[in-house]
């Protein structure tokens, strides 16, 4: 008997010697998603990623919402990397609305979105380190990330959901030995990580288990439109900070981090190094800023954008964030789109798991900087 | 004994003060129109709600792109607009595909940013837009391509067997597979040829309307 399905459902083929795996959502080795996966023996033949277990409607809930009124709650998918993810939509609302923005601020938010980016990335590391079972890969950038944490919370006030930048600038200017403060933590910071390399990255079990698994070639990395560290692990120079610089970005004295391999190894490997760019920008960024002047341009009460719209993007810690903003007149927006780069490096995982070892699935899934709940939205 | 009536004496106090506190809001709430823009005006605010626009020169580059595409299809294509790294273009359904590899073979953009869906209820239509970026050619970094279609929208939606459908890009830029099955679960929009028409985010057994489109109220706003 033949049943016509809906679109959207579709029947199992059942074989004896494939068995099927539901890894997720609930295994702490997925995070807050499912990858059904299909194994032969110990190799896994086919992945099918099945994230919207923590989909919680932000595009949805930002229509109803006016622009400052969606600033909290727009930083929640990555809320340890909440700078850097409502950087763009401070970009595109500014835009919208004509905003231009002191000079200060711009500087002011480059360091915030860097210290934020270290921190996502010690928070990535702790859990790669801690799911190859590198236990000492856990504690140390757990311990590490308070150092940039206290300085957030010395500008923001608060230790994780900062909502420090707005459209207009930041917030609230730096407190007064924040320069002195942040330098010190820095050198400290870089001398911490310099420990890193010996223990985890020339640790010749994790190069056993990263090395030469899940590899993504440069052609495959275009094609499949990833982005952030996977792709610059496969060998693209491609960042948003020096390809379409923002604020004062091109000012700032930094590289991009490219390596050819294109495996796990790479992929671990990138976010690392980018850390040490992250201080450098730091550290010009304070020299250069000026040290005095305002901070926030003052928004008009309940402001509406016109009858426009606009594509902003930033290099976040997980690759490149672009938001969509439809305005129609109106104090909130008509239509925001959040294009993520987990979400966009979602569609590499099938790809790259078929053929792979199950044991080996942590060391491909967690490589790939993946965070299901900025995928989700 | 004494320390109690201590404490009653305190609470009693606080109370108090809160109570003049809510006076103090309620008096500043209800501030009229007049003397809220007073208000506005002595802190220095501008309180007129339009955005400056400013005429700003079409750029060079940008512009002989858009003429490229233009000069290719002419009538089928409406370019909206040409700004500084910002290209927007509209076409049919019907050509979309045909647009699209040329816009992938001779201005060589080579991924997809995003997939968007935006509906707008009042014309009974909704628009697909896809975020074109570039990898391989140096020149386009800094651009996005903005294509976008309209298809036709249904009061009463069947995701999957209504008209709202339009070919799939999947075969032009590999990278939009999940974001089209984004927007196929959140707006109802089936993409003809796309080879795994799921729903992605959403669960297996939701069974109301795509939940993006503007006539799905949340709850209590």
């Amino acid at each position: 008997m033949t049943t016509q399905l809906p679109p959207g459902m579709h029947l199992e083929t059942v074989d004896d010697k494939i068995m099927t795996l539901n890894v997720g959502p609930q295994h702490p080795g997925s995070g807050h998603m499912r990858l059904i996966i299909k194994v032969d023996g110990d190799y896994i033949v086919s992945c099918d990623p099945d994230p919207g277990y923590v989909h919680r409607g932000e595009e949805k809930m930002a229509e109803y919402r006016n622009y400052i009124q969606n600033i909290p709650h727009l930083e929640r998918p990555v809320i340890h990397d909440s700078s850097n993810i409502l950087y763009p939509y401070c970009l595109g609302v500014e835009e919208l609305l004509g905003i231009e923005v002191p000079e200060r601020a711009k500087y002011i938010r480059v360091i915030a979105a860097e210290l934020n980016r270290c921190i996502y990335i010690l928070y990535w590391l702790a859990i790669y380190g801690i799911f190859l079972g590198h236990s000492t890969m856990f504690m140390w950038p757990a311990g590490d990330r308070e150092l940039f944490i206290d300085l957030l919370e010395a500008m923001s006030g608060a230790r994780v959901t900062h909502a420090y930048l707005v459209p207009g600038g930041v917030r609230n200017d730096l407190p007064s030995n924040f320069e002195e403060r942040c330098l010190r933590q820095v050198e400290y910071f870089e001398k911490r990580l310099k420990e890193y390399e010996a223990i985890f990255y020339q640790n010749p079990l994790l190069k056993a288990r990263t090395e030469g698994s899940g590899i993504l070639s440069r052609t495959d990395a275009i094609r499949l439109g990833t982005t952030g560290s996977v792709l610059r692990a496969s060998g693209v120079d491609f960042d948003v900070r020096k390809k379409e610089p923002y604020d004062v970005y091109e000012n700032l004295d930094f590289q991009t981090i490219v390596m050819k391999e294109g495996d796990s190894y790479a992929r671990s490997r990138v976010p690392y190094l980018e850390m040490f760019e992250s201080c450098r920008i730091i550290r010009d960024a304070l020299k250069k800023m000026p040290k005095s002047g305002s901070v926030r341009t003052k928004l008009k009460p309940n402001p509406k954008g016109g009858n426009d719209e606009v594509y902003r993007r930033v290099e976040s810690g997980r690759g490149a964030i672009g938001y969509y903003i439809v305005s129609n007149n109106r104090p909130e927006p008509y239509r925001v789109k959040i294009s993520v780069g987990s979400f966009r490096n979602l569609i590499c995982m099938p790809y790259l798991l078929k053929g792979e070892k199950l044991g080996n699935m942590p060391a491909v899934y967690w490589g790939l900087n993946y965070w299901p709940v900025e995928a989700d939205r | 004994m004494s320390s109690g009536t201590e404490k009653d004496i305190e609470v009693k106090d606080t109370t108090e003060e809160h109570s003049d506190n809510s006076e103090n809001t309620a008096k500043s709430d209800s501030m009229s129109k007049g003397e809220a823009k007073k208000f506005y005006e002595e802190k220095g605010l501008d309180l007129s709600p339009d955005v400056p626009v400013k005429p700003k020169p079409v750029p060079i580059f940008e512009k002989s792109l858009a003429d490229k595409i233009s000069s290719k299809f002419g009538d089928k294509i409406r370019v909206d607009y040409v700004r500084a790294d910002r290209i927007r273009v509209t076409t049919k359904r019907e050509d979309i595909v045909d647009v699209a590899k040329f816009i992938r073979d001779e201005l060589k953009y080579d991924h997809a940013e995003s997939v968007s869906g935006v509906d707008y209820p009042d014309s009974s239509e909704i628009e697909v837009i896809y975020h074109l970026g570039s990898y391989t050619d140096e020149k386009l970094g800094r651009q996005i391509f903005a294509l976008a279609t309209r298809v036709p929208r249904e009061d009463i939606p069947n995701p999957g067997s209504d008209t709202t459908r339009t070919p799939s890009l999947r075969d032009v830029f590999y990278s939009v597979e999940f974001h089209e099955r984004e927007c196929f679960e959140m707006f109802g929009v089936y993409f003809e040829g796309h080879p795994d028409m799921r729903r992605l985010l959403l669960p297996e057994d939701w069974a109301d309307i795509p939940p993006f489109r503007k006539d799905f109220k949340i709850k209590g706003r």
